[in-house]
């Protein structure tokens, strides 16, 4: 195989675009000691103790913990709201539903930053601060927007006549809806799932602030690490790398769906 | 009405169905004024007219998919206007392969036999038959996905038919079909209609498909109905103009002429005898119209007028030419069987028929009509 100019320019590319992944893999599996003392393209001396410590200790895995539980119900909530939501703007048409669409999708323009006052008051005075369900209700101001606007280009991807034929056929609306209309969609909904869980599992300023120890995400544990005695720089990068996994492995099961989300204008 | 048959017990419906002045309109846009219809039981019913005429909006408040802005629809003499259409008893076939994806070709025919609540062993004998009549008994393992369009078809049907709903509603059912397929299906259908003690309610563009599924005709033009009556007696006396253009294809041949005291003028040159029909005419300026298939290349008798044009166009479709003639800036299509060619620009002579015209009156209402024989 011969390698053409082309070939070799997208190798550069992808190389400087895993460049710093890589780095961060490769300072994870160094010492403190090492990373600080000299450069090395390959660890000479590879360690997992980096690792070690974090599968070990509470204040470290319980952050992946936390991370997963809040994302995981952010992410259930997000879809069952946005769900029928979707159908309704897809399937029906009622007084001001384009505005309410665009409306909808306003709420994603602002940054998280502006909601955050209001939300730590909020939460304070229901005693939600530091719970999983806090995190998790205020990323659904970002994510049921956006779930809505996926789903409803998925869902208006099915003819209505589907629909129509489930009604004279028989079908209640719930029994049509869970036995023909959600398998019809599934790779919308798994798309949908993907884009709730990669923003809840990677922001930072709404979580931190709403928790303090019970819930603390992983991304907040890493803010943490610098001490007295300096930064961390391989649990750091370590801790990088497990934070990737999560993402990398959601995104491996979606990837055959995202193609058709993509095609449909929507993600 | 409950009968025993080879199926064990089913309802079998005597359904009857009647519109009472009913109006849909959609934001300002009228999709149908005014629609009186009376429906016996198990009879076929052929709604004819051009796209948009409002043939899927009528069908769409039968099934009661669709509420009428004004007027009622009444099922056996109750008035079921606002009913969902989950408590009708109702099957439609789309114009569009519309089955469930993610079923296979069994569950989606088996699906409205499942919502009814009938016995497994019900369910199969009669999926299997509807399947064996519609020809599709060897797919019932796949996925709509892998079928070809005729066979995806095949497969609405027969989940149309499983339920022997009391009302079944076919929307251009063929038209997505390619030739050979809709003539064999068309067939089938036909027979499988035959039957039905349902009422059968078939929407179409094509007037042949109409006149092959007999029955009643509805011919509806811009939201209203504009004639309806047994199909063979709408075909042979259109009431005007318009129906006449709807109800032929290709559109019947129209020329503007005269009725004399002995001679007819059509156009201003042709002259011919004043026979059969035309003798009850009163003297006056009418419009004429012929159907192309009563229009000939070679001249059949002498009582024939003759038309000298200019071939403008000549397509040959399945057995038949279709010549197009321009003629003092009229163009006719003449419809010849077999497969003949004729030259671009060429002069040509057709020949008509006199007692093969239709007389309309100035505002396009029908005079007189050709006897049944000609037509």
């Amino acid at each position: 195989m011969t390698l053409r100019k082309r070939h070799i320019g997208l190798l550069i590319y992808f190389g400087v675009l895993l460049l710093p992944i890589y780095w961060m893999l490769n300072m994870s599996l160094r010492t403190n000691a090492d990373i600080l003392g000299g450069f090395a393209f390959v660890p000479t001396d590879p360690t997992l103790d980096n690792y070690l410590k974090i599968f070990t200790d509470p204040s470290w895995y319980s952050g992946y913990i936390n991370s997963i539980i809040y994302v995981s119900i952010n992410t259930v909530i997000s879809l069952s709201v946005a769900l029928p939501a979707a159908y309704a703007f897809s399937r029906y048409r009622f007084f001001g539903d384009k505005h309410m669409f665009f409306w909808l999708l306003t709420n994603r323009m602002a940054p998280p930053a502006v909601f955050l006052l209001p939300f730590f008051q909020l939460y304070s005075t229901f005693g939600l601060i530091d719970t999983h369900i806090a995190v998790a209700i205020s990323h659904c101001l970002f994510n049921v927007p956006l779930a809505v606007w996926i789903l409803e280009g998925f869902m208006s991807g099915v003819p209505r006549e589907i629909d129509e034929m489930a009604y004279m056929d028989g079908y209640s609306f719930p029994r049509f809806f869970g036995t023909i209309f959600v398998p019809l969609i599934r790779s919308g909904i798994g798309v949908t799932a993907f884009f709730c869980f990669m923003f809840s599992w990677v922001e930072l300023l709404l979580a931190r602030t709403l928790t303090t120890t019970d819930a603390k995400p992983i991304a907040a544990t890493m803010t943490r690490t610098v001490s007295a005695t300096g930064l961390d720089w391989g649990l750091l990068a370590a801790a990088g790398v497990l934070t990737i996994v999560p993402g990398a492995l959601v995104i491996w099961f979606v990837r055959n769906h995202m193609a058709k989300g993509f095609a449909l204008g929507r993600v | 009405m409950r009968i025993a048959d080879g199926y064990g017990v089913r309802l079998v419906a005597a359904m009857s169905l009647k519109l009472e002045a009913v109006t849909k309109r959609v934001g300002p846009e009228i999709h149908l004024q005014d629609i009186d219809l009376d429906i016996a039981p198990g009879s076929l019913t052929v709604l004819l007219g051009p796209t948009l005429a409002g043939k899927t909006s009528l069908m769409r408040l039968m099934a009661g998919l669709d509420r009428p802005t004004a007027g009622r629809v009444l099922v056996d003499g109750a008035d079921v206007t606002g009913q969902s259409v989950k408590r009708r008893d109702v099957a439609m076939v789309y114009q569009q392969f519309i089955n469930y994806p993610s079923f296979t070709v069994y569950e989606n025919i088996a699906s409205p036999l499942r919502r009814a609540g009938l016995g497994r062993d019900e369910i199969d004998r009669r999926v299997r038959s509807v399947a064996e009549l519609l020809h599709i008994e060897g797919l019932l393992d796949r996925l709509p996905a892998a079928l070809s369009g005729g066979q995806q078809q095949r497969t609405a049907l027969a989940r149309g038919l499983v339920k022997e709903a009391g009302l079944l509603l076919l929307d251009e059912p063929l038209v997505n079909l390619d030739y050979k397929l809709r003539e064999e299906l068309r067939e089938e259908l036909l027979s499988i209609f035959a039957e039905r003690k349902s009422i059968v309610v078939y929407a179409t563009t094509e007037p042949l498909e109409a006149l092959m599924l007999g029955g009643n005709v509805v011919v509806l033009d811009e939201g209203r109905i504009l004639q309806q009556g047994s199909t063979i007696d709408v075909y042979t006396r259109p009431a005007s103009i318009r129906i006449g253009g709807i109800f032929s294809d290709p559109p019947i041949n129209l020329i503007g002429g005269s009725v004399e005291q002995n001679r007819l003028v059509l156009g201003d040159v042709v002259v011919g005898p004043r026979t059969a029909h035309l003798g009850n005419v009163a003297v006056g300026q009418y419009s004429f119209g012929v159907r192309s298939n009563a229009l000939y290349v070679n001249r059949r008798s002498d009582a024939d007028m003759e038309i000298r044009g200019i071939v403008e166009l000549s397509e040959i479709s399945g057995s038949e030419t279709f010549v197009h003639v321009a003629h003092n800036g009229v163009s006719w299509v003449a419809q010849e069987e077999g497969i003949h060619s004729f030259a671009l620009g060429d002069s040509i002579d057709i020949y008509l028929d006199p007692a093969a015209l239709f007389v309309f009156d100035w505002r396009g209402g029908l005079v007189a009509a050709p006897g049944r024989t000609t037509a």
